[in-house]
């Protein structure tokens, strides 16, 4: 058993959903007890569709158990089809109904039913949502993929691509792909199918048609991608185009499997993210320290473009998927820092305290995180809520999703000039470094008082509202009962630092001090320790 | 028109009702088929939040944690009282005895929190089906915590509770445990449900002016801190969906004062009425206590009350607070009752409120979520009260809706609470009148 409080991923059967969700005319029966149908609201209410998802529940009750729960499941089928009249279905259990082995495979194919019948096997003891939403792409493919379409001779016609990944529920799926069919404008690829979101079944059927694959989001289409290369011998580009660097490997990716010039596309226009980044106004952004936390595809993209293209050090880099761990790892190396992966947000919390960093950027989970240890945050990855699905076009990939992530990462923190100012004049009543970026519409002067130093244990899912205080306050408390370690002139000095370097600045002078054996720390050390540190 | 006479297959589906001794000619359309509401657990989201001494741990699956931070957008809570126990392969496989991890995941827990004086053990769908018995846990680990730490068990599975009748399964569970009022003690007053703080108190201060001193709420605040029960109490429903809980109450000798809901001026009025006439107190004193709030909510209705006059509702099944709430609309804001849908009907407690639904009215039980929403969109009602999952969706069909989960997170009950009850409703009518986009 796992304590959990919040959780990345729902079960596998969502995952399903996501996919039965994104395309057309295919109906999902869902063996299922009441209550199931909460997932329903993910799609309505957090991704604000105007649709149902295409979801029938079962819907059993304990007096069904050992009578005709099967039964049930077969009225449920049966009725969904006739009032919906998919081309095709999948069918499945969701926790419950797996542990009561009716076998909604056996009992779909026992019926005859007048559409083709995709069965899944989703194991909700052990496996998660995207792997989940894996799975039921790679069995629709597989099952609805016509093997006897394949693709024409490349002479005299475009080079066609597939696009793989983009589901329901998607973090910017419906922006990104906006992007990315621009890219293969300009490259003049043609795109044969676009899948799971928006496909029918039919449509998967011609999917062989392509000259190759793009995969923009492992995690839902590498599998699929992977069988698709086995069967019909197609490529796949699996550079996902997030951030500059990606996308110009991404456009000579495709332009090589295409036979195309890369120039066009590599000459957009709108791409103004690298002149934003080396704009002078940005030099405050240098090393900023940032922890990046997300699912693998969107946290390595993360630590690339806050390394290479925004000048960033990242200070702690993970996933919650350990299906992509060695992904992350590798990336994780290359920034030096050790990868987190874990599916346990406390663990998280753990170690975003402990790396205090002056920006997170993360799921939603993260940004409860952030907002308790007063860290400025940027979401970039799924799990995420309503407000991350903007009514506004707001890509991650391409040239322009490179500029949305600019604007997104660099708008929560304090700008440079303001950061000076506030260094310069700490005591000033009204100009405050507790009252938050002033460029931010709401936000309110942060009490000074610090919470109390009292030692009961941290409490289960968080450090809690009453510790709401900054990584630099829970780190100066600690301080507090090694107090010490300090002269009190030093530590008046220290409370001059603004609060989001503050936590750092203690931080180096005391491992500088340890590392020296001085104690205790008087203003000499502090600056010895700031010049030892000089970067 | 007849719901027989709008859709086919209706017709064999209305039956008289066998149950009903009070009313046996109000036809009830009992419906079976996909239901589209939540399960029990959903009821930890208020719960845990009125007891705050209590955690609700759930052992489940991956899909009860997940339901319950999607449930109502609730990672806005930085600090929920309540977690899942996940099961995973090793534990149904039999590699571990689950008895044994569900120790080892409360003792973490206990000691990570000490702030926990009740624990609740929550049955889900998979803990059900597999049999984990979660009574024989709660009192194992009970003897090993106790007095610190007193453990509790029930079910919220969807098997077997919907939506609010998590609640009435966790009051039910407390009832056992409460403290015995003596056989000689006077008459003493309980309210059942939980309510908001505030509106609790209103009430208090009103059941002291009428004179009315020995009053215990379940659930109290603190759970620790559990009213009496025996057979002096009397006991008065502040939510209808607590059957359950009466039974055991009644179980323990206590009985149940017969009134209305306390929605709307009628309602409450009604309530504290029926409150006092049982502790004999004089009915002039009565009318006088309650006056000046009556008369406050009066008025505040009347501002309402032109733009719900003569409109059309619908109510999907979802918190049984459907009934009452009917009447509420029905009675003091003039609308008209087009289908009251609710996911069980427990005649007894509600027979006041159905005497006051007029004879069209559709009455519903259960669900068959197609069918039902084939009748909305043949009834086109101005407004129907449905779930998270179906409102979007009928408002893109151009149907205008109110979330039926707002009745239940919002302070709805009690006098001073009417108009923000009417407002509610008026809200989505108001804006759909004021878009122009």
């Amino acid at each position: 058993m796992q304590l959990a409080v919040w959780t990345y991923e729902g079960p596998p059967h969502v995952g399903a959903m996501r996919v039965a969700t994104a395309m057309e005319k295919l109906h999902y029966v869902l063996h299922a007890p009441q209550g199931d149908t909460y997932a329903d609201l993910l799609f309505t209410m957090i991704e604000r569709r105007g649709k149902r998802p295409p979801v029938t529940y079962t819907t059993f009750e304990a007096r069904d158990l050992g009578k005709d729960t099967a039964q049930i499941f077969q009225d449920a089928a049966r009725e969904a089809v006739a009032r919906f009249n998919p081309q095709a279905i999948i069918v499945g259990a969701s926790c419950t109904a797996e542990l009561i082995q009716d076998d909604p495979a056996g009992l779909s194919e026992a019926m005859n039913l007048p559409c083709p019948v995709i069965p899944l096997e989703l194991p909700s003891y052990q496996r998660k949502e995207n792997w989940g939403a894996a799975e039921t792409f790679y069995q629709i493919v597989r099952q609805l993929a016509d093997k006897s379409v394949v693709r024409e001779p490349r002479e005299g016609r475009k080079a066609r691509a597939n696009i793989l990944g983009p589901t329901a529920l998607g973090f910017r799926h419906r922006d990104d792909l906006v992007e990315i069919r621009k890219i293969l404008a300009l490259l003049d690829v043609e795109v044969n199918l676009v899948a799971p979101l928006g496909a029918t079944p039919e449509d998967i059927g011609r999917i062989g048609a392509a000259d190759f694959n793009i995969v923009l989001y492992p995690e839902i289409g590498d599998e699929a991608s992977r069988w698709l290369e086995r069967t019909f011998a197609q490529p796949a580009v699996r550079t996902v185009p997030i951030g500059v660097g990606a996308t110009r490997s991404f456009i000579a990716d495709v332009a090589e499997l295409a036979g195309a010039d890369p120039t066009p596309a590599l000459g957009d226009t709108s791409s103004r993210m690298p002149w934003w980044s080396r704009s002078v106004d940005s030099t405050y952004l240098t090393s900023k320290r940032v922890f990046i936390f997300g699912d693998a595809t969107h946290a390595v993209a993360a630590a690339r473009i806050a390394r290479e293209e925004l000048g960033f050090e990242v200070c702690g880099l993970g996933c919650y998927s350990r299906e992509f761990a060695r992904e992350v790892r590798a990336e994780a190396a290359r920034c030096g820092v050790e990868a987190l992966i874990t599916d346990d947000h406390l663990a998280v919390e753990d170690a975003i305290a402990a790396a205090a960093p002056e920006l997170v950027l993360g799921t939603q989970m993260e940004r409860h995180i952030a907002k308790r240890f007063g860290i400025p945050c940027a979401v970039i990855s799924a799990p995420v809520h309503v407000q991350d699905f903007p009514a506004r076009h707001s890509p991650q990939m391409g040239f322009e999703g490179a500029n949305v992530i600019f604007d997104t990462w660099v708008h929560p923190l304090v700008m440079g000039l303001e950061e000076h100012l506030l260094t310069m004049f700490r005591e000033d009543f009204e100009f405050s470094d507790e009252a938050g970026a002033s460029h931010h519409a709401a936000h309110s002067p942060r009490k000074a008082t610090p919470a109390p130093a009292e030692t009961a244990p941290r409490e289960l899912e968080t450090v809690g509202a009453a510790q709401a205080a900054t990584v630099a306050e829970a780190t100066e408390r600690n301080a507090e009962m090694a107090q010490a370690l300090w002269t009190e002139e030093a530590e008046r000095e220290l409370k001059k630092i603004p609060f989001f370097v503050r936590g750092k600045a203690r931080r180096n002078t005391e491992a500088y001090a340890t590392a020296e054996g001085i104690a205790p720390i008087s203003l000499e050390t502090l600056y010895d320790a700031k010049a030892h540190y000089a970067r | 028109m007849s719901v027989a006479e709008i859709l086919e297959g209706c017709a064999a589906e209305v039956t008289r009702d066998a149950r009903a001794a009070t009313e046996a000619q109000r036809p009830i359309l009992r419906e079976r088929g996909q239901r589209e509401v939540f399960c029990g657990l959903t009821g930890i989201i208020w719960l845990h939040r009125k007891m705050q001494d209590a955690f609700f741990l759930v052992v489940g699956s991956r899909t009860c944690a997940h339901l319950l931070q999607s449930a109502a957008g609730v990672m806005i809570f930085a600090e929920p009282r309540f977690a899942t126990a996940i099961m995973e392969e090793r534990d149904l496989a039999g590699m571990v005895d689950a008895q044994d991890e569900l120790d080892r995941v409360v003792n973490r827990l206990l000691e990570r929190r000490p702030d926990i004086k009740t624990l609740f053990l929550v049955g889900s769908c998979p803990s059900e089906v597999i049999k984990l018995d979660l009574a024989k846990a709660a009192q194992r680990l009970g003897a090993v915590h106790m007095p610190r730490v007193r453990i509790l068990n029930y079910s919220g599975s969807g098997i077997e509770t919907t939506f609010t009748q998590g609640e009435d399964a966790c009051l039910a569970a407390l009832v056992p445990v409460m403290p015995a009022l003596p056989a000689n003690a006077p008459k003493e007053l309980l309210i059942v449900g939980s309510l908001p703080d505030i509106v609790e108190d209103q009430f208090l201060r009103l059941f002291a002016q009428l004179g009315i001193d020995r009053i215990g709420v379940l659930p109290a605040r603190n759970a620790r801190d559990l009213p009496s029960v025996g057979a002096n109490t009397r006991y008065l429903l502040a939510q209808p969906f607590l059957g359950e809980t009466a039974m055991a109450l009644e179980g323990r000798g206590a009985r149940r004062i017969e009134a209305m809901f306390p929605f709307g001026a009628e309602g409450t009025s009604d309530w504290l009425r029926a409150a006092a006439r049982e502790f004999g107190i004089d009915a002039a004193h009565v009318e006088q206590v309650i006056a000046p709030a009556r008369a406050r909510a009066s008025r505040a209705l009347a501002n309402l009350r032109p733009q719900l006059e003569g409109k059309r509702i619908t109510f999907l099944p979802d918190s049984q607070l459907e009934v009452p709430l009917a009447r509420f609309l029905q009675d003091e804001l003039g609308m008209e009752l087009v289908e009251v849908g609710t996911p069980y009907l427990h005649r007894a407690h509600l027979a006041r409120e159905l005497d006051r639904f007029g004879p069209n009215v559709r009455l519903s039980e259960g669900q068959h979520v197609e069918r039902q929403l084939d009748r909305v969109r043949a009834d086109r009602p101005d407004i129907t009260v449905c779930g998270l999952g179906l409102a979007n969706p009928l408002e893109g069909e151009g149907l205008t809706t109110k979330w039926a989960i707002e009745l239940v997170f919002s302070p709805i009950h009690g006098f001073d609470q009417a108009a923000d009850l009417a407002e509610l409703f008026a809200r989505p009518l108001r804006r759909r009148d004021m878009l122009e986009v």
